[in-house]
């Protein structure tokens, strides 16, 4: 006769536990613990095994880690706020004082928007770091570029967040922003080479059709703008922006892991 | 030893077909290595417009035909409505636009600093545009004096109609730099 199991043992080789986690239970050699890690697709994420350097905080200062750490914060917060916002003029700016005043934990915006402010740091100081410990060089340099892309799509959801309380800052922010659109080589209409693309009168880049006219949705700053800013805040550029960090976390794992101190 | 035996018979079976005999039909298909190639080469092609017309529906699709935007023409009074030697600010909030009044007519100036398009301030003490922004400055005339602005601030087409309304069209723009300002309809001769 079979010694009677305990509760715990019994889930353990229950159809439950062993249909979602493989490997045979509890780990008993380092390669079973390997199996475990590798078959599951939230465990894979994590390398199987760190160096000892990978922890060192002297040399990492973690600042990827806490940039992805903010970037985790500001999807959920910008998530909760999208059920009070409402990207219109009539109702931007008192969504967000209602925000601040009257709905409960609405410190939820001040998170996003601290958050915000933090991960453009801690942005700039990972690549700081990565460029002080060379890590740049092959063969991270493709790695690199990348990140290079992350920094500007980083920087892209700061301006167009920027907009949506539709405040005066925010409103003069985009006016100054948006306008330097309009000096842009070829696709902005007072940028060089624009006057080139015409054909006899007719000139192609005009104000009612470059660049900044896509970007804002018009001739000036209005409805438009803000329905645009706001769905390239909260739709496009995640969607962007996560495509290039999946690459650059596998790759960093394929480049040999995280750079080690010389 | 045995182990070495295995490996040995793991090699290429020679029942498999030679190279030669890929480009032949030879399952009734009708389908040879020259036409396969070609039916590629017409997917790809296919496969190619079908994107690249997508994305250009993409692109137009951000530019709409119909705008809903403030009119860019109106009617701004009677000349006598405004007196020599001011800035007449009615029509800022509204139009973006000054009216001014000197000895010999009224011209009218855009509102948008030349710099990077915030909107200065008219201070009467030191008879001149004051941008908040980065400190633009502005004589009454609207040429640029101090600060970053490269160029003196546009005027707006500005004529009489019919019934004796100044009327302001602003999307004809003139630019002091490049000699426009001379152009009868960017001065109203009262």
């Amino acid at each position: 006769m079979a010694e009677k199991k305990g509760l715990l043992k019994r889930l353990a080789e229950g159809q439950v536990w062993t249909s979602i986690f493989r490997g045979g239970g509890v780990p008993k050699s380092r390669r079973q613990r390997m199996m475990i890690v590798l078959n599951s697709v939230f465990l894979h994420l994590h390398p199987v095994r760190l160096p000892k350097h990978a922890v060192k905080l002297k040399f990492t200062w973690c600042m990827g880690g806490l940039s992805f750490f903010l970037f985790l914060i500001l999807t959920i917060s910008g998530i909760l706020l999208m059920f009070y916002y409402r990207p219109t003029i009539e109702y931007a700016y008192t969504d967000i004082i209602d925000l601040a005043e009257q709905v409960p934990f609405g410190i939820m915006r001040e998170i996003h928007r601290w958050g915000a402010h933090a991960m453009v740091i801690t942005v700039w100081l990972h690549m700081f770091r990565v460029f002080m410990t060379g890590s740049y060089k092959p063969p991270r340099e493709f790695n690199w570029a990348i990140g290079v892309i992350l920094l500007l799509l980083t920087l892209l959801l700061s301006f167009t967040g920027y907009l949506l309380p539709w405040d005066q800052l925010a409103i003069w922010a985009i006016a100054v922003g948006s306008n330097m659109a309009r000096a842009t080589p070829f696709l902005g209409s007072e940028g060089p080479g624009a006057a080139m693309l015409a054909i006899g009168d007719i000139n192609f880049v005009t104000v009612a059709s470059d660049v900044r006219f896509a970007l804002i949705g018009g001739r000036f700053l209005g409805e438009a703008t803000l329905l645009r800013f706001y769905v390239l805040h909260c739709i496009g550029l995640p969607f962007i922006i996560m495509i290039f960090m999946a690459v650059h976390f596998w790759r960093i794992r394929k480049d040999g892991g995280i750079s080690t101190p010389v | 030893m045995p182990e070495a035996k295995n490996k040995k018979t793991a090699t290429i079976s020679p029942s498999s077909p030679p190279p030669a005999a890929l480009g032949q039909a030879d399952d009734g298909s009708g389908l040879t290595r020259r036409s396969f190639f070609s039916w590629l080469s017409i997917g790809w092609i296919a496969f190619v417009a079908a994107t690249g017309g997508f994305f250009t529906m993409m692109l137009r699709f951000f530019f709409p035909n119909v705008l809903f935007e403030p009119v860019q023409t109106f009617r701004a009074g009677i000349p006598d409505d405004y007196q020599v030697g001011e800035v007449d600010l009615r029509w800022k909030a509204k139009f973006a636009t000054w009216i001014v009044r000197n000895d010999e007519g009224i011209y009218a100036l855009s509102t948008t600093c030349t710099h990077l398009g915030c909107t200065p301030n008219w201070l009467s003490a030191e008879q001149k545009f004051k941008c908040p922004c980065h400190g633009s400055g502005f004589r009454k005339t609207g040429i640029n004096f101090e600060g970053p602005a490269p160029r003196p601030l546009e005027r707006f087409r500005i004529a009489l109609a019919d019934d004796g309304q100044i009327i302001i069209d602003k999307t004809k723009k003139y630019q002091q730099e490049k000699g426009q300002w001379a152009d009868p309809e960017a001065f109203l001769k009262v």
